[in-house]
């Protein structure tokens, strides 16, 4: 074990002596220890959540927040798995948003930019206001990537929104009635589909596996006992 | 003592680890520090189930005893049908999405149910990739012996070479729904070399290969229309008098209700353990992860392989307090961030097998080479910063965009400060024992994903659980929808519970505890 006990232990006070911060969860005033997270605080609180947790490692938009810091007018938007309460905090978790989700055949479009404006006609009508991209807890300059969807900039908005969680936080704010997260996947996959270039060698494998050009191969191994394959198994690095 | 002061000694010995490099354990060397080590290992940890079709077989303590757990269906519930289909789904996960896709393709009538929502799945937060030999040099039998190898030579060759030989095909399969894997100049498909592999093979969506591929699917499912049970968690199967799979029982988490679906299939898509926490480690996994599949299946009379085994992903956060337990992903080490202990020294190749990593830093942690936190908690060093110093700048933020978001979250930058991690509780190796068209002993009973087990030995490879998912996710759904134009929907009993029951009795089983978990008991109780 180590040798001094002081030794290569990082500081952590918090941890020692948890200070009790005053938040507000949906309206409540309760006391929990600060620098948990949101999520953490609501079990600290003794509330069982079963809608509004995911992953709990900020990657699925399950646990969409609405929070505001102590004498601060401004309402922010936060995952709750990933950011930790402070005194005077007030949330509230984000109720599932009635979005309308257009439905396609992805494979089947014919000319997928201009069938934006069939799926989401209001996409379009973006007035500028920003809100999408101060709503996202991601980072993502959602208003930019609507233009460019408009714009048939397909290209970049499936790279901009690679980092989107679906949380739908962009959603509620907009008084155009986009769902920016819905239309930027719809693009997305039309990229994907229609505008990526087809990977040769993959169907070159895809043959070549058809063909039965690695059954010899197959057939070598497959009837080794277990010592010798454990052996031709050592022989490959 | 300060984090930035312990942290001098990583970036003090950066460029002279850089010229280091460190040889991969020899055979017996491997053997001997899992052994020593690996959690896996240690008895104390484990027992063996009492009865059911693994009676005798040993595993870990907590999981033996939701096996063994009692249904909360009484035995003269009510079974009047609310949903009729062919192949019913349970989970909304990888292998879940895929499943339902493939047998709705295939013409049957599908419902889709999962206990959280839609897409709710560890599959959503797969950030390492896709092991898929694509590249001229590499093949699916190369692909085959390196996951042998990280198995421990322990893999069920047929589930094995199904995987590996359907991998190709899969990845046209998601290329032509949409998703958006990393490609070279070429626009070929670029590759990355994983854990444990010979060849570079995993496919990426830089560091979102999870999310992209399951933002993709589940758009997909809602486009198919395929019908969907969301909040509703399963808690029972149903069995006709042949001990034939025919429907489950679910319980609305809404309103508490009981929903009774019957089918002609039903596909067990359920995932994992990580919140079953077992030996108290912290976990990966998301908050459903509580191996209700496998208790639905024990019960029913499904035989299970290799459930003694588990993965602990050697890169789990320790610090900060609220990150404990979430994935560094192993991205990080395929571009050469190094493990260092407390005193700046590298210990093990990084690119060994996750068993033999994670039991390296266990064996740093326990020899006092490892960096302590004050809530107890004990870790090493991930040097990040070293991939911008190996590659330039920005590498870390354009390769891993998720993981400098995560920890900048909390006021950290990994480009310049290296990282606290230890082995964090991330898979369960084995699962439900299936055939290479996934289905188990029980017949009309599939496993498909995680919540299966043979696959993946005593080790999974690292990227090989998002392909998993995609090639027995199909081949489940496949089978079930094909078996659905030959077959009757059978009778709904709960007989297979009643012999469940009398065993139990039997071997005086009266732990009181109910199963499946469902979600995990986070909720404090006071007074």
């Amino acid at each position: 074990m180590a040798t001094d006990d002081t030794q290569n232990v990082i500081d952590q006070p918090e941890v020692l002596k948890p200070r009790l911060v005053t938040i507000e969860i949906a309206g409540k005033k309760v006391d929990v220890p600060e620098g948990i997270t949101v999520i953490k605080a609501m079990w600290y609180a003794g509330i069982d959540v079963v809608r509004g947790v995911g992953c709990l490692g900020g990657f699925c938009g399950a646990c969409a927040t609405y929070y505001r810091t102590k004498d601060d007018p401004k309402v922010r938007t936060c995952l709750a798995c990933q950011t930790a309460v402070q005194d005077g905090m007030s949330f509230t978790m984000m109720p599932p948003f009635p979005a309308r989700k257009a439905t396609y055949e992805i494979q089947k479009l014919q000319d997928p930019k201009q069938d934006l404006f069939n799926f989401y006609p209001e996409a379009p009508l973006c007035r500028n206001c920003n809100a999408c991209t101060e709503a996202c807890p991601q980072k993502i300059d959602v208003r930019e990537g609507v233009w460019k969807a408009v714009f048939g900039d397909f290209k970049s908005v499936s790279e901009m929104f690679m980092d989107c969680v679906m949380c739908g936080m962009c959603t509620p704010v907009c008084i155009a009635d986009i769902a920016p997260n819905l239309v930027a996947l719809y693009v997305s996959r039309a990229q994907g589909a229609h505008f990526s270039e087809k990977p040769a060698s993959l169907d070159t494998r895809i043959k070549e596996i058809q063909d039965g050009r690695f059954n010899d191969e197959w057939n070598k191994i497959l009837k080794m006992n277990d010592k010798e394959l454990a052996q031709h198994c050592a022989t490959v690095k | 003592m300060d984090i930035h002061a312990l942290q001098q000694i990583v970036h003090k010995t950066r460029d002279a680890r850089r010229k280091q490099t460190i040889p991969k354990f020899s055979p017996e060397d491997r053997d001997q520090l899992i052994h020593k080590y690996h959690p896996d290992f240690r008895a104390s940890a484990y027992r063996p189930i009492k009865f059911g079709p693994n009676e005798g077989d040993k595993t870990v303590v907590e999981l033996a005893t939701l096996l063994e757990g009692d249904s909360s269906i009484q035995d003269h519930v009510d079974l009047s049908v609310h949903y009729t289909c062919d192949v019913l789904v349970i989970g909304g996960g990888g292998a879940g999405c895929a499943a339902a896709l493939h047998a709705h393709g295939a013409g049957a009538k599908t419902i889709l149910a999962t206990k959280l929502r839609l897409g709710d799945s560890n599959s959503v937060m797969a950030q390492g990739g896709m092991q898929i030999s694509v590249a001229p040099e590499d093949s699916p039998v190369t692909h085959f012996i390196d996951t042998l190898k990280g198995g421990h030579m322990q893999n069920d060759h047929a589930l094995l070479k199904v995987m590996v030989e359907e991998g190709p095909s899969i990845a046209k399969w998601l290329l032509e729904l949409g998703v958006l894997f990393d490609r070279q100049a070429d626009g070929n498909l670029h590759v990355k070399k994983g854990g444990g592999s010979s060849k570079p093979r995993l496919l990426t969506c830089s560091d979102y290969t999870g999310l992209e591929i399951m933002r993709v699917l589940k758009d997909e499912v809602i486009n198919q229309k395929i019908q969907l049970l969301e909040f509703a968690a399963a808690i029972e199967l149903l069995s006709d008098d042949e001990g034939n799979c025919t429907g489950a029982i679910f319980k609305d988490l809404d309103n508490q209700r009981h929903v009774v679906v019957e089918a002609k299939s039903i596909i067990l898509a359920t995932g994992g353990i990580g919140r079953l926490h077992i030996q108290g480690f912290p976990t990966s996994n998301h908050y459903g992860a509580t191996g209700d599949g496998l208790c639905l299946a024990y019960r029913i009379g499904a035989k299970l392989d290799h459930i003694d085994t588990f993965q602990y992903h050697p890169s789990g956060a320790v610090y900060p307090e609220q990150l404990i337990g979430a994935l560094v992903t192993e991205g990080i080490r395929s571009e050469g961030g190094q493990l260092v202990n407390a005193k700046g020294e590298r210990f093990v190749n990084e690119l060994d097998t996750r068993d033999v990593v994670s039991s390296s830093i266990i064996r740093e942690c326990e020899e006092g080479r490892g960096i302590r936190t004050m809530s107890g908690r004990v870790g090493v060093w991930l040097d990040t910063p070293l991939l911008d110093a190996e590659h330039g700048p920005g590498t870390l933020e354009k390769h891993f965009p998720a993981m400098m978001l995560q920890f900048e979250r909390f006021g950290i930058d990994i480009s310049k400060d290296p990282v606290l991690i230890y082995p964090t509780l991330h898979y369960q190796n084995g699962g439900v024992k299936i055939d290479t068209n996934s289905e188990t002993n029980v017949k009309n009973l599939f496993v498909a994903g995680e919540a299966s087990g043979g696959l993946h030995g005593r080790n999974r490879l690292m990227g090989n659980s998002l392909l998993d998912l995609m090639v027995f996710g199909k081949r489940s759904g496949l089978t079930a929808a094909g078996r659905a134009k030959s077959t009757k929907q059978g009778k709904l009993t709960l007989t297979h519970l009643q012999r469940f029951r009398a065993e139990a009795k039997k071997h005086g089983n009266t732990s009181g505890v109910i199963s499946p978990m469902i979600l995990p008991a986070y909720t404090r109780k006071v007074g």
